[in-house]
């Protein structure tokens, strides 16, 4: 007993440890973003600021629209994991439950498009957005952030699929259910944890991304986070780093939220026992 | 979820409607990019714009936020897509490429004549590539030695003026005698070795870089580029005077050993005052000193902040007319206040503000007439060759990986190589 005991405080003890590792950039973050800059040129900088101050907020704020910025990037992000849902969730279900040639190349293709770094396609991309009239909009943007981000969604979900097992699909058409009620009833509740983690996977991919924002928004009104923090730093890579990091930790929230909503769908183990194996 | 998506769809659209661009028959529209990143810099930049605006209602200006990371790629794919600024701020070693590569308009032929005969020549050398000149050169910013006042007093040194500097030699001897347990006399900042290197080393008569008679550039590594690298090495390796500690670091990165009193001087782009101004501890005192000399006195190499027009801008007399108005000697001094940085303007320099002792204005001012344009400035092949072996060679230089036959045989043997293949 008191063995088991023990092992549950270690575990625990290593638990809170991992959590601490993974969340000191955040609290480092707000510990900056509340000091003056007297004490961000401390050597010895303190966990805690000594004369916590919301100054370097108050700057972000009137200096930088942060408010317009993270509006834009919420709706692209937004519109990034719905797209990016909507197009790889039926793609997955044919490549995982028809295994035929065509599905095997379309898993390989998917594969190989991640390899092409931002540089090698960021010109002919730009091109093409200019002749579609989408440079400088938020739209034209959703569009190049779910085509970047479906290969790995649709290889995320297709292995999501798999784990759902078929003989589920065949026991409900054996009770007379259709096609479609079968999908709806019986693999979509099933499905909905990777459905979950893919719309978050793209949603974060498209709130952090820079350079596509960089290169393609050109109106003040339409950047996003990530372009509008560098806004902050300037020749040399030196920062205002009190503004600088207010704002960073203003712009993880929405990340951190969106993850609190979606994670409770993340449950693995859903389907285990299912079916007799 | 299909609500959702639905309104999503109707946002995302009426965000997404085309630019501004330019109207015909109504007023001209000119996008303006601006790198300005201060607090005080971007409110500069804002109000003049806006008093441009208000003057000028037939030529609207568009202030459009830049920013130094990244500027290259973002204004290479908007050049190539046509769709770049009017109106672009930027530094003139990042000009060669924009200017051969056809993106930006030659303004020999658009420049007011008061503009020209305002800023000197050896600054407009810094945004001419081949025959045309490419940019405006408006801010720069010599190196400086900013030091602590007050371990300076107690160890009873000499103080260098603009008039009477250190010799790199002395600078090396002050440096051993500021040092002591727990402390160094200088700490070198050189995450970007190649351009400070090769900045200073214009004060000991190093250039690097030799024009042929047949126009082609070649790398020759003299004594006089030696002087800067071995100083450097010779103070972290030898003498101790200098940790090794910072030599990756940016120069934001040596202020707080600085503030604690664990480095004497910082060696730093005029600039960094303003960030010392706002960091420094109450009562630490500290001040601007010129970088040492050589035989060819300070001079010392700086690549200006530049204003370009666009090759594509359709109203270029009007952009030109819009950068003239920016460098007016009182608005450029208004530029240069904000961001804590020299104007290029001999009008501009004359103002008694920035003839101030306080916070070493000054100090920097006196230094203005020895600045010249950096030793790579039009060299094509430059930014291949820094990145690629002057960058590497420089730091294993002064961590003490490798001598000085062995970087003197990186530059010049591998060096050649690479600007060999832009000069065919």
């Amino acid at each position: 007993m008191r063995t088991r005991r023990t092992v549950r405080a270690g575990q625990y003890a290593a638990l809170l440890a991992y959590l601490l590792f993974l969340v000191f950039p955040l609290l480092w973050l707000l510990s900056t973003a509340l000091k003056s800059p007297r004490e961000l040129g401390s050597l010895h900088p303190d966990w805690i600021p000594r004369h916590p101050t919301l100054a370097n907020v108050r700057q972000a704020f009137d200096e930088q629209p942060l408010a317009q910025a993270a509006l834009n990037s919420l709706l692209v992000a937004l519109g990034t994991a719905v797209v990016a849902v909507a197009l790889a969730t039926p793609m997955a279900y044919v490549m995982a439950r028809h295994r035929g040639r065509l599905a095997r190349a379309a898993t390989g293709w998917v594969v190989v498009s991640q390899a092409f770094p931002f540089v090698l396609v960021i010109i002919p991309l730009f091109l093409v957005l200019k002749n579609l009239r989408l440079i400088d909009s938020l739209l034209g943007l959703v569009l190049v952030y779910v085509v970047w981000a479906l290969p790995f969604a649709l290889w995320m979900l297709t292995g999501h699929v798999r784990a759902v097992p078929a003989e589920l699909e065949e026991a409900a058409a054996v009770d007379g259910a259709g096609r479609l009620r079968t999908l709806v009833s019986v693999t979509a509740p099933l499905l909905a944890p990777g459905i979950a983690a893919t719309a978050l996977f793209a949603f974060v991919t498209a709130w952090n991304e820079f350079f596509f924002a960089l290169v393609l928004l050109k109106s003040p009104d339409r950047q996003t986070l990530p372009v509008v923090l560098t806004h902050f730093i300037g020749a040399e890579g030196v920062a205002d780093l009190g503004p600088l990091a207010a704002a960073a930790f203003l712009a993880t929230l929405p990340s951190v939220a969106v993850f609190a909503l979606v994670q409770r769908r993340i449950t693995g183990g859903l389907v285990a026992g299912a079916v007799k194996s | 979820m299909r609500t959702l998506a639905k309104v999503l769809a109707v946002l995302l659209l009426l965000a997404g409607c085309s630019s501004p661009g330019h109207r015909d028959g109504g007023p001209v529209t000119l996008r303006f990019q601006s790198l300005a990143w201060q607090q005080e810099s971007v409110a500069a930049n804002k109000e003049l714009v806006r008093e441009w605006n208000a003057g000028h209602p037939d030529v609207k200006v568009e202030y459009v936020q830049g920013s130094w990371d990244s500027v290259h790629d973002q204004l290479l794919t908007s050049f190539e897509g046509g769709e770049a600024p009017d109106v672009v701020h930027d530094a003139s070693d990042d000009l060669a490429d924009f200017a051969y590569g056809g993106y930006l308009a030659d303004l020999t032929g658009l420049l007011p004549a008061r503009l020209r005969s305002d800023i000197p020549p050896g600054s407009w050398r810094t945004a001419t590539f081949g025959h045309g000149v490419y940019g405006v050169p408006f801010l720069q910013e010599p190196r400086v030695l900013i030091a602590n006042a007050d371990l300076l007093r107690a160890a009873k040194v000499r103080v260098p003026t603009p008039r009477h500097p250190w010799s790199w030699a002395e600078f090396r001897e002050v440096a051993k005698r500021l040092s002591g347990p727990g402390r160094y006399g200088v700490a070198w900042p050189l995450k970007e070795p190649v351009s400070a290197t090769l900045n200073l080393s214009l004060s000991a008569g190093g250039r690097l870089f030799h024009r042929g008679a047949d126009g082609k550039v070649t790398v020759r590594f003299t004594e006089g580029d030696a002087v800067v690298p071995r100083t450097v090495h010779d103070q972290v390796a030898v003498d101790h005077s200098a940790p090794a500690s910072t030599l990756g670091s940016g120069g934001s990165d040596t202020l707080p050993g600085f503030f604690a009193g664990r480095y004497a001087m910082v060696p730093l782009g005029f600039s960094y005052r303003q960030q010392i101004a706002q960091q420094a501890p109450e009562g630490f005192h500290w001040q601007v000193l010129p970088a040492p000399a050589g035989a060819e006195g300070l001079t010392q190499g700086v690549s200006p902040q530049t204003l370009s027009v666009s090759a594509d801008c359709p109203h270029k007399k009007e952009a030109v007319a819009f950068i003239d108005f920016l460098l007016r000697p009182e608005n450029m001094v208004r530029l240069a206040l904000g961001d804590w940085m020299l104007p290029t303007g001999t009008q501009a320099l004359k103002d008694p503000a920035l003839h101030a002792a306080g916070n070493g204005w000054a100090t920097g001012t006196a230094l203005a007439s020895r600045l010249r344009p950096a030793p790579a400035q039009s060299v094509r092949g430059y930014p291949e060759w820094k990145d690629k072996v002057a960058t590497p060679a420089y730091q294993e230089y002064y961590s003490g990986a490798i001598g000085l036959p062995e970087l003197r045989g990186r530059l010049e043997r591998d060096g050649n190589l690479v600007l060999a293949r832009y000069q065919r």
